[in-house]
């Protein structure tokens, strides 16, 4: 297992965001987590990323105790995440948001930088040609040097999966990839995850639309009101009667 | 001794808690820190000081002097908080500060840079109680601010607009949902605050006069206050101010006297460090 | 529509600058202008470093003026009182400096807005009343005089504090440009989405905290040793306020503009000291109509006019 979540639990005041979860990803797989709305999806993808930190619980990633990081130090580890509400540095240009995206992999002194050291500006030439790939393989090329406040939402979803690829992650959290996308966008992300995870990057998303879920994840994990509802299967989970009663209320 | 450092710390306390309390308010209703506040103290006390000069009766004099702190209140919202919704945090703290400079000049261009006095309220013959002298101006600031505060909590838990006004700090957009006009609740907030400092002003000039800087210090020591007892709430304003004026008292008696403005800031650093939430604020957690 | 790499851009301001610098002189007819152009380059070089953290990093700091002062004082002090040599005590003065800026960095970063604002605020009021006060050591509210640095005069101090400027500029820039910049600006951006691809918020910050603080005091120390004289004055609220003035009027976020802020700031009140009774009226309402009508400021409000204009055409 790449990511091992146990007992996982968080709460907000008197709100049990999430309750006893446990989960696990296995290298290379493609895993969803869906749920309706207020299930703790994205709760849960912030304790997997280190921005909540876990009331109860551990959280192991390749063979390290990541339970209480801060979540810089989960990024350090492998796990790159983007975000629901898209948070784009838009002060800075579509290639710039890339570019610093790498910061892991490029880490300078702050005397090297301030003085410019001739093996810096060659290490940047390089990090702008790598940006330029990522841009291209997400296929966004055509914004590179477009100030990011410009752009597109759609344009943007894939800006932040650019950027978080940026970071050579081993574990690509995707929160709600799809939002407000329309269908033909949404086939684009569905070949863009598959050819993430053709590059041997292990993917988990939150989404809700169900279309993209059963297409592209080999497992999925359903939660209701902050608890594991179902796991399994993409085939297996929608056919659950518990599954359905959750999001469709209960059976006549 | 300690009675009267005591009972000074209450009289300057109930002042930095008046100057707090429109912080609150103002923070409440906008997410804006005003440092123009302490202006109002100032107008508040020089315009009252000015037109008593002139030969008006006193308690005309402090009507008359509310009165323009709260129309430059009124100004002050309209034409530099509103063209500017939606700016960063550090815009708008720039902007108030820029306010309080411009207003800190006009004060000094209308009327002057001298330090001037206002009459005690009801005389200057202390009043000896218990081993200490208070001034009769002492009992009217401890007094009106007691009133002030009653009236207030009256005003935001029984009236209507105090209500609106507190919908609007809660959820903006649920409150213009309910017919709400939150353009007037700006206005009114910024002039109760307005209100609520030149009060201030005017109950403290008799004690230690006024001038048109007085304001730097008073704001910032109230906006001190504001943040030691959480930033945005009421009670946790008057608790800030109290406390911060008795320890200033406590600490310029026994400490030292000529770092008496420090003790301000020393608390609120600490606060801040230690305390993130105030007394009795509440910390907002970030969506993502 | 491609814009100029940001590179190539900032080396054509440098070196614009650079050509300022050495052309002014034929414009400077006395010493009283020499005077106001070393007292622009001495606080466009507190303004480029507080760019970096106001507009870089994102943070910011309403005591920076204390910073600045405890430069100037620590460098006269060891001068003056302590015998040192000059040259010795202002390196000193600057790493002394910023070694405070760092302790006291450490927990006071942790806050954001408004509470960053106001700690900051309250830091530089603390500075300022210490400064005043022990005058034992500093010579009270009334200052105290500061032995020369290598040579008096304002001929050789403006090139001295040119070639300061034009060093601290391209340290900037290089700073910028680099993976340190970007992920300065990232923080600025969205602080959740930086520490998702790694960056250390708190660390980053107090880098920049610490930086910025060092260039303000060595600025300090330098005017300390140009003018031969400190107050406390300079490490009052109002000084911090003008200089975080100079850095969004100029543009925050754009180095030149830092720059161009500084000179406009300074020059301005030496040109209107027939208004200097309306000194604070005028500064006041500069400051709120800049915030209102141009909060980016004045040249990244001039690249994008600039800019629109070449696209019209066509």
């Amino acid at each position: 297992m790449l990511l091992r979540a146990e007992n996982l639990a968080k709460r907000f005041g008197g709100v049990h965001a999430v309750q006893a979860v446990d989960f696990e990803v296995a290298p290379g797989a493609v895993q969803s987590i869906i749920g309706p709305n207020g299930a703790g999806k994205t709760t849960l993808l912030n304790l997997l990323s280190g921005i909540y930190r876990p009331d109860e619980g551990t959280i192991w990633f390749d063979g390290l105790t990541l339970t209480g990081k801060p979540p810089h130090q989960f990024a350090a580890a492998g796990i790159g995440r983007t975000f629901q509400n898209l948070q784009i540095f838009f002060n800075m240009s579509a290639l710039e948001n890339v570019m610093a995206g790498a910061w892991l992999h490029e880490a300078c002194g702050l005397a090297a930088a301030a003085l410019r050291l001739p093996r810096l500006a060659r290490a940047e030439r390089e990090a702008r040609q790598v940006a330029r790939e990522l841009l291209e393989f997400v296929g966004i090329a055509r914004w590179a040097d477009a100030p990011s406040a410009g752009m597109p939402y759609g344009a943007l979803k894939r800006l932040e999966i650019a950027r978080a690829l940026a970071a050579r992650p081993r574990l690509l959290l995707l929160d709600e990839p799809a939002a407000g996308l329309n269908p033909t966008e949404t086939r684009g992300i569905d070949g863009l995850i598959r050819r993430i995870a053709g590059r041997g990057i292990t993917v988990v998303l939150v989404e809700h639309d169900m279309k993209l879920v059963m297409e592209v994840s080999q497992r999925v994990l359903v939660l209701d009101h902050g608890r594991r509802l179902a796991e399994g299967d993409p085939a297996a989970v929608s056919a659950d009667p518990q599954v359905i009663e959750a999001y469709l209320g209960c059976s006549t | 001794m300690i009675a009267q450092t005591l009972l000074s710390g209450l009289t300057t306390g109930a002042i930095y808690a008046l100057v707090a309390l429109g912080f609150a308010i103002i923070y409440n209703a906008s997410h804006v820190i005003n440092f123009a506040q302490g202006e109002f103290v100032m107008i508040g006390g020089m315009a009252a000081a000015v037109f008593v000069e002139t030969g008006l009766p006193l308690p005309l004099s402090i009507v008359l002097a509310i009165g323009i702190a709260v129309l430059v209140g009124f100004l002050l919202e309209k034409l530099a908080i509103e063209p500017a919704r939606g700016a960063s945090v550090v815009t708008l703290i720039i902007i108030t500060i820029g306010a309080s400079i411009l207003l800190r000049g006009l004060a000094a261009l209308v009327w002057d840079k001298k330090i001037h006095p206002l009459p005690a309220f009801s005389g200057e013959a202390p009043i000896a109680i218990g081993g200490a002298t208070l001034l009769p101006q002492t009992l009217w600031v401890l007094g009106v601010t007691v009133v002030t505060v009653a009236a207030l909590w009256w005003f935001f838990n029984r009236t209507l607009a105090g209500k609106a006004i507190l919908a609007v700090s809660h959820n903006r957009l649920a409150a213009q949902l309910m017919g709400i006009s939150v353009r007037r609740v700006l206005l009114v907030s910024f002039g109760l605050s307005a209100a609520l400092g030149a009060l201030a002003g005017v109950l403290i000039a008799p004690i230690s006069f006024t001038s048109w800087d007085v304001g730097v210090m008073l704001g910032l020591k109230g906006f001190a206050a504001a943040i030691l007892g959480g930033l945005g709430s009421g009670p946790g304003a008057i608790a800030g101010g109290l406390a911060l004026g008795l320890i200033e008292a406590l600490g310029a008696g026994y400490l030292s006297s000529a770092y008496k403005d420090v003790f301000a800031f020393v608390l609120l650093l600490a606060a801040l460090v230690l305390l993130p939430n105030g007394l009795a604020g509440r910390r907002t957690a970030e969506r993502v | 529509m491609p814009a100029a790499a940001p590179q190539s851009a900032s080396r054509k301001g440098l070196l614009a600058l650079a050509a300022v610098v050495a052309l002014l002189p034929f414009a400077l007819a006395n010493n009283y202008t020499y005077e106001i152009a070393i007292l622009v380059g001495l606080n466009a070089i507190v303004c480029v470093g507080l760019n970096l953290l106001v507009g870089y990093a994102g943070q910011i700091s309403l005591g920076h003026a204390g910073f600045y002062a405890l430069g100037a004082y620590t460098s006269a002090i060891l001068a003056a009182r302590y015998g040192w040599p000059a040259l010795v005590s202002f390196p000193t003065s600057i790493i002394g400096v910023a070694i405070l800026a760092w302790i006291v960095g450490k927990p006071v970063l942790r806050l954001r807005g408004h509470y960053l604002a106001m700690a900051t605020l309250g830091l530089g009021i603390i500075v300022s009343v210490v400064l005043a006060t022990e005058d034992w050591l500093t010579g009270g509210p009334d200052g105290m005089s500061v032995p020369p640095l290598l040579i008096t005069g304002e001929k050789p101090w403006y090139w001295i504090v040119g070639g300061v400027l034009l060093f601290t500029v391209w340290l900037a820039q290089n700073l910028i440009d680099s993976p340190r910049g970007r992920a300065w600006r990232a923080l600025h951006g969205s602080e959740v989405a930086a520490a998702a691809i790694g960056i250390d918020a708190a660390r980053h910050k107090l880098a920049a905290f610490v930086l910025s603080a060092a260039i303000a005091a060595a600025a300090g120390a330098l005017t300390a040793h140009y003018s031969g004289f400190i107050t406390p004055a300079k490490a009052s609220f109002l000084h911090s306020v003008e200089l975080v003035t100079m850095v969004v009027f100029g543009g925050m976020g754009s180095t030149l503009g830092a720059v161009v802020g500084a000179a406009v700031l300074t020059t301005l009140p030496q040109l209107l000291t027939v208004f200097k009774e309306y000194e604070m009226v005028l500064f006041g309402a500069l400051l709120m109509l800049t915030m209102i009508f141009m909060p980016q400021g004045l040249v990244p409000t001039l690249e994008k006019l600039l800019a629109a204009a070449r696209r019209k055409p066509g």
